[in-house]
């Protein structure tokens, strides 16, 4: 059979094109423009080619804030993920317990990033904040602007306290998907909670896991605001993330080509971890 | 193996049933076979769900007792009670493949691997389900999946019963008579009590030995398919059973019988008699399309009426009649002469069922 052609069809994907080209084809093309060309003013330009990738490949404050934001993410995963599986699984499933949880859960999500790292700014002073105060009073010395380990541990305990909910709650969606009838077959076969757990409520919970796992990633990989307001980044360098390193280089020095060069490699790693995330996650049980 | 005894049990889900209405199960009291295969036929919302629950153990009843070989077992979990259960929907492990479906609750029982091994792949066979063994159980169609779930129950040695919810519902109708024989089969080579519920009563005729036609909260009655047929002991069962349902007319008492509209009725002088010793006004007579009697020309004990409409079923026609304004069906065979706008309609005597408060009576003579 042949097909009709027909490519007045084309006019009609039109509006679309316009709307993607604009809100993210153009912008892209203008950092792609950016990180191959050195430009001194308006006027003044020069085409460069891949040297700000050369160069931005070899900078130590990047490589040391990759590796950083690597050891970030995942310690934000392994925390998160399952920690936001036994909290879904010890959740009530019905009555006014249920609606108290969901809406305790859902609180701190509704924060505003800047207010999370204020929040635990004062949180964890020594001084005036009920956490640092009670770690001194109890004999931990903990002072999170002055010891990197402090300001680590603080920085990570800010990201689980603000989004474990958010795995919680997407677990606990799934676990209520599973039908009842479910568990009955288990407690028939005689099932022990363990195996309860692994064979039907994680394979059940395998889908919304993967997106849990992947907002949780590019979240983390793309984490500004809060450490930016909780520790400047400091002490030293010890707490600056990939974006805060790209900020200083694009607004604060100017450099604009290198940054935008910084932007793009930045965009493919994480185009690149999740997709890596999703494909082995989708697969695993085609694997067998 | 076990005899299923359900001593004067009763269920509310409320807490202070204060009147017969807030019972999801009234009191009954059945004892069911080791060995038999029943049906738990009712429409939907009867309480049958809830006996069936009630049987596993997922619930456990407000009132009375479950006796499984004459021990009390309302305290057990479905695991102690050593019973199995296909549900609606096929519940299987999704993770596992077929093999390790089949093991799953003897590796939960700590069976020796090489037993394990033996035992999955006898029941395998008998499943049909040999091929794909090593496939993942999650890719199984929907009837695949519904003997994984009955092979979990026929893998163990020490099963006691195998509770069907409705187990065909989502497999395909050119499907469900092979499985229903496989039921059968597996019936015969097993000896196992089987209990099947279902709302289809095609499906509960060929698959039990017994039908407990529930209604209400009770078991209306219980008995063969064809008892349930002949002899419907409740205006429901004559109702519920057969298709079209039993014809049901509203009478009065008469010197010789009973009547309606002027029409006379004569009754056996056994039920006659009966009916002269109640008080109550609720009578009707009952008989089944199949037996009405139709002809074209006038007999003698022979009605008067209207053809309204034929319906043509293939082997057989349904015809509806209007005897004095009350909407009678008949069932006629191919071969049967079909009467045109007026019709004689008897009602021979042995098929002529009283009800008296929708409950069937019968005289002495049978």
């Amino acid at each position: 059979m042949n097909k009709v052609e027909n490519n007045k069809a084309w006019f009609l994907v039109l509006p679309v094109v316009l709307l993607v080209a604009f809100s993210a084809v153009v912008p892209l093309m203008t950092v792609v423009n950016y990180s191959v060309q050195d430009i001194f003013d308006v006027n003044t330009a020069y085409f460069v080619g891949a040297e700000w990738y050369r160069e931005i490949l070899q900078d130590p404050r990047l490589q040391d804030s990759l590796v950083r934001q690597f050891i970030f993410s995942f310690f934000v995963l392994l925390i998160e993920i399952p920690l936001g599986i036994a909290v879904a699984l010890m959740m009530p499933t019905k009555g006014r317990g249920a609606s108290l949880c969901l809406i305790l859960l859902a609180i701190p999500l509704l924060i505003p990033l800047n207010v999370v790292g204020t929040i635990w700014q004062v949180f964890g002073r020594t001084d005036i904040g009920l956490f640092g105060w009670a770690l001194t009073s109890i004999g931990i010395d903990y002072n999170y602007a002055s010891n990197p380990i402090d300001a680590w541990f603080t920085v990570l305990l800010m990201d689980v306290w603000h989004w474990t909910s958010l795995v919680a709650l997407l677990c606990y969606s799934g676990l209520r998907a599973i039908p009842d009838a479910y568990y009955q077959a288990a407690s028939i076969d005689r099932a022990s909670g363990w195996a309860i757990f692994r064979y039907i409520q994680l394979p059940k919970l395998q889908s919304v896991l993967v997106i849990g796992v992947l907002l949780r990633f590019m979240d983390s990989f793309m984490i500004y605001t809060e450490p930016f307001v909780l520790t400047g980044g400091g002490p030293g360098n010890s707490t600056t993330f990939l974006s805060q390193t790209l900020t200083q280089m694009a607004i604060g020095q100017f450099d604009v080509g290198p940054a935008a060069a910084f932007s793009l490699i930045y965009f493919l790693i994480v185009l690149l971890v999740s997709w890596l995330f999703f494909t082995t996650i989708s697969h695993l049980d085609k694997a067998k | 193996m076990a005899e299923i005894h359900l001593k004067t049990l009763a269920h509310s889900y409320s807490a202070n049933p204060q009147s017969d209405t807030e019972y999801a199960i009234r009191e009954m009291d059945h004892v069911w076979d080791q060995g038999g295969a029943y049906a738990l036929l009712g429409p939907s919302g009867c309480g049958k769900s809830t006996l069936l629950n009630i049987i596993s153990g997922l619930l456990s009843p407000s009132e009375g007792e479950v006796l499984f070989d004459g021990q009390r077992v309302n305290e057990l979990s479905p695991a102690e009670r050593n019973i199995a259960q296909v549900f609606q929907f096929p519940v299987i492990y999704d993770s596992m493949t077929v093999f390790d479906n089949l093991a799953f609750p003897l590796r939960n029982m700590k069976v020796r691997e090489s037993k394990v091994q033996k035992k999955v792949l006898e029941i395998a066979e008998i499943l049909e389900l040999q091929d794909v063994l090593k496939n993942k159980a999650k890719n199984l169609t929907a009837d695949e999946k519904q003997k994984v779930s009955m092979g979990r129950g026929l893998v163990r040695d020490d099963v006691s019963a195998i509770l069907f919810d409705e187990p065909l519902t989502v497999i395909d109708p050119h499907l469900k008579w092979k499985l229903r024989r496989k039921l059968k089969q597996i019936h015969e080579q097993f000896n196992l009590t089987m209990v099947y519920v279902t709302h289809d009563q095609l499906e509960a005729a060929t698959f039990a030995d017994k039908i407990a036609l529930m209604y209400g909260g009770q078991i209306v009655q219980f008995g063969t398919p064809r008892e349930l047929f002949e002899k419907p002991n409740h205006t429901f069962v004559g109702y519920f059973i057969g298709s079209p349902g039993m014809n049901f007319i509203e009478v009065k008492r008469s010197e010789s019988g009973v009547e309606f509209d002027g029409l006379k009725v004569s009754l056996d002088e056994g039920l006659q008699d009966f009916l002269e010793q109640i008080p109550s006004s609720n009578l009707k007579i009952g008989i089944r399309p199949e037996f009405v009697h139709v002809s074209v020309e006038s007999i003698t004990g022979s009605y008067e009426c209207a053809v309204t409409h034929v319906e043509d079923l293939g082997t057989y026609k349904i015809v509806t009649l209007d005897l004095k304004g009350r909407s009678l069906k008949a069932r006629l065979d191919e071969d049967q002469q079909v009467p045109e706008h007026k019709a004689y309609v008897s009602f021979p005597k042995q098929w002529l069922k009283l009800y008296v408060d929708e409950y069937l009576v019968e005289g002495d003579s049978e």
